[in-house]
């Protein structure tokens, strides 16, 4: 895959946390390695804590990573996303609420990223894509969607905006934060559809960030699984879901709550832990101490990501020896 | 049946609106056991938090409870004064709110939260309240550590399982919770939905919970209510109304959401919204997205019947007879 559009080699961020005398180090995300293929949907799964809104803020540029390099579409970036790369790689976020300008007509906000990204375009040819892109994404009638304000519209329908107006600058590749989890079940499916249909339709690719494997399943080609700042498991959707490899990744996958399986399918887990806050990690798998498999050598050392086949990956010293 | 510990009858609760009254539950009955765990779900809006409130007697302006009755150990609660209201709170009845990072006291340890709570209910001295405040972190698996830690200090988890750990203070007969699981994990979700199944059947409290997220209840709740526009539209065993959802809103629910296990299929979820509650159409409230709906559905308001059990607000399972 050398064509990728997004190529992200040993990201790490980590923050200051503590006082003048117990400040100690935060690895939020922590020597992330992954690519994300045109008109692809990679889903990153995790709790929190597990630095997926960290890889997707670095990556916006909202703060620079601690280390690593980040390739878009061929270009290694620096430390400041240009304009035009966060044109290319917009995002969008978890919070339908706080992420709009209550004040100002859904259309301005359209007409604003227009203007500043698309500069060849003139005022009614700015009318028009706006209208074009609401329609979009399932906002209709467009011309009038435009006129409201954003406290007249669900928080479905506020989100869809918010893929309007991510697409407002013809990204290659959308970062999703989490932009279903604040919705409704019943209206969540639709956003999903509206996400599928922009890599399908526009050949967009998405970096999809979500705590829910069932969704991450609906959407998602690859699923690349995070525990505390790092990657523990990646492959192909059907892969991870058919045959979870790392004892997290199953812990998930009994977890997910999901009306369709059997009653007495949540017996054999029981799982009080939590991920841990990764300050000033020593070595060692950082899941060893909720695993059920952990032996000595997990205490020890970092398992790398060992591939397993063409495409799955996983980090985990009791699956590389069985 | 044993004697229901709680009775609702034709619960009605209005918001004034500068367009007239919202009806924003209509007309709710229901029944529940001693130690039953009754799941209410339903879209935002749909009246089901209201519905918790009211119960609860907790509604405030421009919320109020303009008809019905709750019915809790035989007292009607509606009837009651706020003294006599306090007297029953925590002691017969408490509350788990949503979100837990809001509910809990930012500048009070966890001890001092608990001992609030039982001073205002109880006559314990210091010592009793130190024991039992350690003795409900327990029955939650915090570390009794967690006394003196203050709210911040405590995952979300945690925080939610200390609010649960705070209604059960006074061994309640019953806790109303409402979307306890919404601000946490999936992994956290489990644990806290199995530790509340776990101590409701070592201690026999009912629950009432609220959520809009139904996969989260499917493998917990004893029965579960489908609520729609302020009315329930389905009623039944949790299992017979995954299994076979009557009410076409129900089923649509039951497809609005992918799965880990089984084929992939497109879904579709459910196609338009909720009608207005201040002039609510006069025939079924679900007609409008209904790909059912018949010229009756439209015309015609329909009943809850029960049958064997299974309680449906449909006329395409329960056809109207003609009067």
């Amino acid at each position: 895959m050398t064509d990728a559009v997004l190529k992200v080699d040993k990201l790490s961020r980590f923050f200051r946390v503590g006082g003048f005398r117990s400040a100690g180090t935060l690895h939020a995300t922590d020597e992330v390695s992954f690519e994300v293929a045109p008109g692809e949907i990679v889903a990153l799964v995790g709790e929190s804590g597990s630095g997926k809104s960290t890889i997707a803020r670095v990556l916006a540029g909202l703060y620079p990573p601690t280390s690593g390099t980040i390739t878009f579409e061929g270009e290694v970036q620096g430390k400041r996303t240009s304009r035009k790369v966060r044109g290319r790689m917009p995002m969008v976020f978890q919070d339908p609420f706080g992420s709009i300008n209550p004040v100002l007509r859904v259309g301005h906000s359209l007409h604003r990223s227009l203007k500043l990204h698309r500069p060849e375009l003139d005022q009614a040819g700015r009318d028009a894509e706006a209208v074009a892109l609401v329609e979009r994404v399932g906002l209709l009638p467009g011309a009038e969607v435009l006129r409201r304000y954003p406290h007249e519209l669900s928080g479905g329908q506020r989100q869809r905006l918010g893929f309007a107006q991510a697409l407002a600058s013809r990204p290659s590749l959308i970062l999703a934060d989490e932009p279903v989890s604040m919705l409704d079940v019943s209206i969540r499916i639709g956003l999903l559809n509206v996400m599928k249909g922009l890599r399908d339709q526009e050949h967009v690719s998405l970096l999809y960030i979500t705590h829910d494997l069932a969704s991450a399943r609906y959407v998602a080609d690859r699923m690349i699984v995070l525990y505390a700042g790092r990657i523990v498991e990646e492959g192909t959707t059907e892969e991870v879901i058919a045959h979870p490899e790392h004892p997290y990744t199953r812990l998930l996958m009994a977890t997910a709550p999901d009306p369709r399986l059997p009653l007495s399918h949540d017996t054999d887990v029981e799982d009080l832990g939590e991920p841990p806050k990764v300050i000033n990690p020593g070595p060692g798998c950082r899941f060893a101490p909720r695993c059920p498999l952990a032996m000595d050598q997990c205490r020890i050392s970092t398992p790398a990501l060992v591939s397993l086949s063409a495409t799955k990956r996983v980090a985990c010293y009791a699956v590389e020896q069985s | 049946m044993t004697t229901p510990i709680l009775e609702v009858r034709d619960l009605k609760v209005e918001y004034s609106t500068a367009a007239g009254p919202a009806e924003a539950v209509s007309g709710v009955s229901f029944d529940l056991a001693p130690g039953e765990f009754l799941a209410i779900v339903g879209e935002s809006g749909c009246g089901k938090s209201t519905l918790l409130f009211s119960i609860a007697q907790l509604l405030t302006y421009p919320a109020e409870t303009v008809g019905g009755s709750v019915k809790f150990d035989g007292v009607d609660l509606t009837t009651l004064s706020a003294e006599e209201l306090r007297q029953r709170r925590w002691r017969d009845i408490s509350v788990v709110m949503q979100s837990a990072m809001n509910a809990l006291n930012p500048t009070l340890s966890i001890a001092a939260q608990l001992a609030d709570a039982c001073r205002a209910h109880t006559d314990w001295d210091d010592d009793k309240i130190a024991h039992r405040s350690a003795e409900v972190l327990n029955m939650v698996s915090i570390d009794v550590t967690h006394l003196k830690s203050f709210p911040f200090q405590l995952s979300g988890g945690m925080r939610q399982r200390a609010m649960i750990a705070m209604a059960l203070l006074l061994e309640p007969k019953l806790i109303i919770m409402d979307e306890p699981t919404s601000a946490l994990d999936v992994v956290a979700q489990r644990s806290l939905m199995r530790q509340v199944e776990n101590l409701r059947r070592e201690l026999g409290f009912a629950v009432l919970f609220v959520t809009h997220d139904m996969s989260v209840v499917s493998h917990f709740s004893d029965r579960l209510a489908v609520m729609y526009a302020g009315e329930i539209v389905e009623l039944g065993p949790t299992r017979e109304v995954f299994d076979r959802p009557r009410h076409p809103y129900s089923s649509g629910l039951m497809d609005a959401f992918p799965s880990i296990v089984g084929e992939m299929k497109e879904l579709t979820g459910i196609a338009g919204n909720p009608p207005s509650l201040v002039n609510p159409p006069s025939g079924c409230l679900f007609a409008p997205r209904c790909q059912f709906a018949t010229d009756e559905c439209r015309q015609f308001r329909p009943e809850l019947i029960t049958v064997d059990g299974l309680a449906v607000r449909c006329h395409l399972v329960n056809p109207r007879v003609a009067k």
